[in-house]
């Protein structure tokens, strides 16, 4: 029995057992990841696994189950308790329940791969870790970490309009990071970025970030952070480098235009959103140059996909243009409920997990600036970069971010380096306030992205280039 | 009740300890007997129905079984992971992670493998949470919400079970199992929201309807919010707001590994907190497993005693590297942040625990829960505090945290509520907030708190403490 054939079966038994729609996702997964600490290899491991999940709607209600690797008769079993769960549901009915069209067909997507990146062999993965590492320790790190992480999934989507998409994508990434011990404080300085940089790429992806290239810099980098001043206090104008700029939309503009989360779908977790859906088109979310866009079909950006997990192609929409917002992320069911015409932003982390409204590649369109002009034109101010920690409060309003590094800008020029860099806002404000804005794009990938419950951990990619920004709060600190 | 080790123990998981031996036996015909290896062998299954806007909006249910293969041949480890647990996924389970403990460089600080050792007690069980199917949990959903009064609703109601079996070429198998439930919701009326929690062995102690009326009364206690200035205040945490400082001080100080790397601020053997804190890791006490991911028997560590900090949280790695014994705190697989307490426990003032997990609202049918109205008396200008809200530190070694308010907070004055208080961002050391003379006064409830993620469990009094730190307000 194919995939395809599994998924009909569940999908079927579905039907039958009383859904007036199903959906059913094969996949298979690879998953390998080594970590290297202080030059040599502390944990490699690989993970595989396969099942099904398949997705029920009975009325207007929901239901959603889970099996590994099933058999034909496991796979129609699983319709049937996907059915019962949604008639469960029923027991405390919402409003009645819709789906945009999906554009319902057959198709094959594979994501670009190169170098397909499980077949690189260890030992030479291993080695990039291991001399990155101890270079590192040679130039003053006190922990010496580096890491890759590949994921390698292949889905079968069958709905009952008549969806049958198989897809491919290959993602991977790595990293370095290094971290000196103080008295009373530790610093931390990485490459590329805080957790590493990664994309629907083959290993092509990991050969272009030159990790051993960087690994003496960030070390030094990050001795000299210990007893470098500390940022100070006050309100001043900050340039945010290229890396920080993607986790500033990340959660400052994606997670607020999921539309689950403006719904109240998301209420009692991950939070709702201060955007009011009556507001959609006339909002001022930004300034002029505050242009972003949901786009899925950037080749290699880490949340590109041919169709989301509902068999939704990938299209590139809008969600913030000149400042204004006109878009969301959103799913066939919630699209729906507010009356817009498409979904397209919904995936799950893995065959037994629920597909729910998440970022693709939500990004930052560039600008006309350099990095360069923009510190030229700075009399005082601070330049921050590589996020070190990031809070924000459940409506997506209140944000408090900290950097690896600062700088201090003075007529022009770069200064002194400043620790413990921190800056604070409000959303609106702060886009707002946005005066310039680099072409220096980098689509940045995010492989850590929690939302849900049970929970899920989504992929998502942000381009991004730095920017400026006027009279922000900058050295928060307890 | 005790289990020996050997198969006694793994009576009650003998598909899962089957399985896990049939692991070892095959590395050991493909590698020799010179390969050491262990098996984890966990089945899960997990239901969770989910509320919004006063309807179930997502309802799933899940069943995994999951093997793990750590093993260390010539001198080299790997870890190895599968859900394919027929013949031939096993095969390749094994096949994959020997090729790739060959091709890895020489692991010198391989810790060996855990001997055969006596179980110190067994999961919780409860056959009912077991086989509880989603209209149970969908009840208890339909009593939340109508208890609330007509309040908009949002959370979820939880049952999970696990089977678990362990066999290394040691000598040592394991086996056990536990159930556990929780209901987290929360109740909204203009603006304001409100919430109640309660996790328990059984599913049957969970009481919608009672969660649903105190999420319902403090949410109507947080309306008309007023704001309040950036500035240093004395604080009350409900149970619910100190499962935060519980979280990150088993991540981030007591983890055996960021002791060992010098990332935390523990100091063993000195007064680090105040005398009132009394801080202990027990599994056995909220439906955690009796052995580890590496087959050591879990137990009862003291991490704090009476204000000294005095143990860590160590596996066979940590350990050691540390000069000393395994606390039972391996997960399977390769975690980061290395092995991290899951049920942490902080003794409340006289020792009780409240029956309802975080206890009903007290104070005259006020929003402070979990014994923390008894706390407010002692409080002349100062804060109460629901919850502790995304929160991520600045400093792992002084533990410095920002985070938000969230789900309820009120200005409290001689010892009275006088008004809710819009969500505030705070930016506070936890340590230094429990430093001595630092906690004025512990709750006498101990409350048993859910998690997002299950297999933990959080247990915490409030906790009145002398300065806490607000960095801003939410809205600006």
């Amino acid at each position: 029995m194919t995939q395809f054939e599994v998924a009909t079966a569940a999908v079927q038994a579905a039907l039958d057992a009383g859904a007036r729609y199903a959906d059913a996702r094969v996949m298979h997964r690879r998953y390998e990841s080594m970590t290297a600490r202080n030059g040599e290899i502390e944990a490699l491991v690989q993970h595989s696994d396969a099942g099904l999940g398949v997705r029920a709607l009975v009325g207007s209600s929901w239901g959603f189950y889970a099996v590994p690797d099933p058999s034909p008769a496991a796979a129609r079993a699983a319709g049937g308790r996907a059915a019962k769960i949604a008639a469960a549901s029923a027991q405390v009915p919402g409003p009645p329940i819709d789906l945009v069209p999906a554009g319902a067909g057959t198709a094959s997507w594979s994501s670009p791969c190169r170098i397909d990146p499980l077949s690189v062999p260890l030992p030479d993965k291993g080695d990039l870790l291991v001399s990155a590492t101890r270079t590192m320790l040679d130039h003053g790190a006190d922990l010496a970490e580096g890491l890759y992480q590949i994921w390698d999934t292949e889905k079968w989507f069958v709905s009952s309009e008549g969806h049958r998409i198989d897809q491919r994508i290959r993602e991977c990434g790595a990293g370095l990071s290094a971290t000196v011990i103080g008295d009373g404080e530790t610093q931390r300085r990485s490459y590329p970025s805080h957790r590493g940089q990664y994309g629907t790429s083959g290993w092509e992806l990991v050969d272009s970030l030159d990790l051993p290239a960087h690994a003496a810099r960030i070390a030094e980098e990050a001795r000299a952070l210990l007893t470098a001043p500390a940022c100070p206090a006050g309100e001043t104008t900050l340039i945010l480098g290229g890396e920080q700029m993607a986790l500033q939309i990340h959660e400052s503009v994606g997670h607020a235009i999921e539309l689950d989360r403006i719904l109240g779908w998301e209420a009692a977790f991950a939070g709702t959103s201060w955007l009011d859906l009556a507001q959609l088109g006339s909002l001022r979310y930004g300034s002029e140059l505050m242009n972003v866009t949901i786009d899925p079909t950037i080749p290699g950006a880490l949340g590109s996909f041919g169709f989301d997990d509902e068999g939704s192609p990938a299209v590139k929409r809008d969600a913030v243009r000149h400042g204004r917002w006109v878009g969301v992320l959103a799913g066939r069911d919630s699209a729906a409920v507010a009356g817009l015409d498409h979904g397209g932003s919904v995936r799950a982390d893995g065959w037994s997990r629920l597909p729910m409204v998440r970022m693709t590649n939500v990004g930052l369109e560039p600008g006309p600036h350099t990095l360069d002009e923009m510190i030229a034109a700075t009399d005082h101010g601070v330049l921050m970069d590589i996020n070190r920690s990031w809070s924000i409060d459940d409506k997506r309003l209140n944000f408090q971010f900290g950097c690896e590094i600062g700088w201090e800008i003075r007529n022009g020029k770069l200064g002194r380096m400043l620790r413990n860099p921190t800056y604070t806002g409000i959303g609106p404000v702060f886009w707002q306030s946005m005066d310039m804005l680099s072409s220096e794009s980098v689509a940045w990938g995010t492989p850590n992205c929690g939302k849900g419950q049970p929970g899920q951990v989504g992929h998502t990619g942000h381009p991004a280039a730095p920017a400026r920004f006027t009279n922000v709060r900058v050295g928060v600190r307890g | 009740m005790s289990l020996d080790a050997g198969l006694t123990g793994a009576a009650t998981s003998p598909a899962e300890t089957d399985l896990a031996l049939r692991v070892v036996a095959a590395v050991r015909r493909a590698a020799g007997p010179g390969a050491q290896a262990e098996a984890y062998v966990s089945h899960r299954a997990l239901a969770l129905t989910r509320f919004a806007n006063s309807f179930i909006h997502q309802n799933v249910a899940e069943a995994v079984t999951t093997v793990w293969l750590r093993l260390h041949v010539d001198g080299r480890t790997a870890i190895g992971s599968t859900t394919l647990t027929g013949p031939d996924g096993l095969a390749d389970l094994v096949e994959r992670t020997l090729a790739a403990a060959r091709l890895c460089p020489p692991d010198p600080a391989w810790p060996g493998l855990a001997g055969p050792a006596p179980l110190h007690a067994a999961g919780s069980w409860d056959e009912a949470t077991a086989q509880a199917g989603p209209a149970e949990r969908a009840a208890r959903v339909r009593d939340f919400v109508a208890a609330a009064g007509g309040l908009e609703c949002a959370g979820f109601c939880r049952t999970v079970h696990r089977s678990t079996g362990f066999a290394n070429s040691a000598g040592q198998t394991a086996g056990g199992r536990s159930a556990e439930a929780a209901m987290d919701g929360i109740a909204r009326t203009d603006g304001a929201d409100g919430v109640a929690r309660q996790a328990a062995d059984r599913l049957a102690e969970i009481d919608g309807a009672a969660l649903g009326a105190r999420a319902a009364v403090k949410a109507r206690a947080g309306r008309h919010p007023v704001d309040l200035p950036p500035g240093r205040y004395p604080v009350v945490l409900e149970p619910t707001a100190v499962l935060d400082l519980l979280q990150m001080l088993a991540r981030h100080g007591f983890a055996g590994k960021a002791h060992h790397e010098r990332r935390s601020f523990v100091r063993l053997g000195e007064a680090q907190f105040d005398p009132a804190i009394t801080l202990v890791d027990d599994p056995a006490t909220g439906g955690g497993l009796p052995f580890d991911a590496e087959g050591t028997p879990t137990g009862r560590t003291v991490l704090v005693d009476a204000g000294r900090s005095t143990a860590l949280t160590h596996d066979r790695r940590t350990a050691a590297a540390a000069g000393t014994a395994s606390t039972g705190h391996a997960a399977p697989g390769s975690v980061p942040w290395g092995p991290v307490g899951q049920h942490l426990r902080l003794l409340p003032a006289d020792g009780r625990q409240s029956a309802s997990g975080d206890g009903p609202a007290a104070g005259g049918g006020g929003p402070a829960t979990g014994g923390s109205a008894a706390l407010l008396g002692g409080v002349e200008r100062g804060l109460l505090v629901t919850d502790l809200w995304y929160t991520r530190i600045l400093d792992p070694r002084s533990l410095v945290v920002t985070g938000l308010t969230r789900n309820g907070a009120w200005l409290v004055e001689s010892g009275e509520i006088v008004a809710a208080v819009r969500s505030l961002r705070f930016t506070q050391s936890y340590p230094q907030a429990l430093a001595p003379g630092a906690v004025l006064g512990l709750g006498s409830e101990l409350s048993r708190l859910p998690d997002s993620w299950d297999d933990t469990s959080w247990h915490a009094p409030a906790l009145h403490l002398a300065d806490w730190q607000i960095t801003g307000g939410a809205a600006g």
